[in-house]
């Protein structure tokens, strides 16, 4: 019997990227970022504090071999080697596992100063949805932390959520916000954000006669209401970014921004890049600080 | 800066916030704890920046906290004062629920 591939829904793009109006030679420092999630790996190096190349690729089930490959991806399009880099910061879930890290920082702090390099030193309020946590972080204009709240203990509400549902529903998870908006009438919220649950109740609405695209719809407004819950902790105050892979999904960051009556603000780099940015500014603030001369 | 530690779920808030703005990293709340939630460490893990010793959680408690807390938190009205809070010199620790 010949088995047929399945197509990968959940599947989203792997990227690299690299700045052609920066030469590393003339750098006084690189230094490297490497945030390893716990769905996806970001490798993001920098030149005097300046986004020079970034890899963003999936994690795969071994963390050391996930931050190699992310760094390789990375250095792909560039001249540069390895041993060219001055210092090397890890973070994220797997931040204990980044072999060639000078040192580890939590991504909560990485996620502030990436949000804080992103979008600008107006930025108070934070929101990561990354893969299997939540985090509401407060900062200041440096991007420094100044209250933070993170949400790992269940994987409601995050990327792994949506990566089961696009899967759940055939849908391709890039198309999951704009299908969700094709309805004629939003459809009330699924009642539980939790991935188990709200799997069968999503079974049960399309039994019901739901379309695929309002039970997206009603998947996506349990996800905003669960965030916005986290959000109210911590309070918001403007300007207010996303980052992390569901600042991507316009069916959730469309219907939080609904619900809180603020417009979060715009970057054109990738979001998901934040945390490892992050990290690489951090990296280039310490050899500044001339603690990570000499590797 | 208020670190929450913790998490919500279906059953409620359960967060417990240090301000490390007011700890002094005495390392009091490490010795009141009968289920051992604190720990002084050397630097702030969330301010790179800073070299201060604090208080933290200790990782591995930061998803039982309804549990590990519960035996200083009994059900009825007159709920003893918890001795973390009672001990903190700085008032620096808060529980949300």
């Amino acid at each position: 019997m010949s088995e047929e591939k399945r197509p990968e829904f959940w599947r989203w793009a792997e990227t690299n990227w690299v700045n052609p109006d920066i030469r590393w030679e003339d750098a006084q420092f690189i230094t490297l970022g490497i945030d390893v999630g716990s769905v996806s790996s970001q490798a993001v190096i920098m030149a005097d504090g300046k986004m020079y190349a970034y890899g963003n690729m999936r994690t795969g089930s071994d963390s050391p071999n996930s931050a190699r490959n992310a760094l390789k991806f990375a250095l792909g399009k560039t001249t540069l080697t390895e041993v060219k880099i001055s210092y090397c910061i890890g973070t994220g879930y797997g931040r204990v596992n980044v072999p060639m890290a000078d040192r580890t920082v939590t991504e909560i702090a990485c996620h502030a100063r990436g949000a804080n390099f992103f979008y600008g030193p107006k930025v108070r309020t934070v929101l990561d949805v990354g893969g299997q946590d939540i985090k509401a972080i407060r900062c200041d204009e440096k991007g420094k932390v100044t209250n933070f709240l993170m949400n790992d203990k269940c994987a409601a509400g995050t990327g792994r959520g949506m990566e089961v549902f696009s899967d759940l529903l055939s849908v391709p998870i890039g198309e999951v916000g704009e299908r969700s908006y094709q309805v004629e009438k939003e459809p009330p919220a699924v009642s539980s954000t939790c991935v188990v649950y709200a799997k069968s109740e999503a079974t049960g609405l399309l039994r019901k006669g739901l379309s695929t695209n309002e039970v997206l719809a009603a998947y996506c407004s349990a996800m905003a209401d669960r965030i916005y819950s986290l959000l109210e902790r911590v309070g918001v105050e403007p300007e207010f970014a996303i980052t992390g892979g569901m600042a991507k999904n316009r069916g959730v960051v469309g219907r939080l921004t609904k619900k809180m009556g603020l417009e979060p603000l715009k970057t054109s780099w990738d979001t998901q890049l934040a945390g490892a940015a992050g990290a690489a500014l951090f990296g280039y603030a310490l050899c500044q600080k001339s603690k990570g001369k000499g590797k | 800066m208020l670190a929450n530690y913790g998490y919500s779920d279906g059953s409620g808030n359960y967060f417990i916030t240090i301000d490390t703005d007011k700890c002094n990293a005495c390392g009091a709340c490490v010795e009141a704890c009968p289920a051992q939630i604190f720990q002084v460490v050397d630097e702030d893990p969330n301010d790179p920046m800073n070299e201060e010793p604090l208080a933290i959680v200790v990782a591995g408690k930061k998803k039982k906290l309804k549990y590990e807390c519960g035996p200083c938190k009994p059900s009825g009205d007159n709920r003893p004062a918890l001795p973390c809070v009672m001990v903190c010199e700085g008032c620096a620790i808060s529980h949300s629920w």
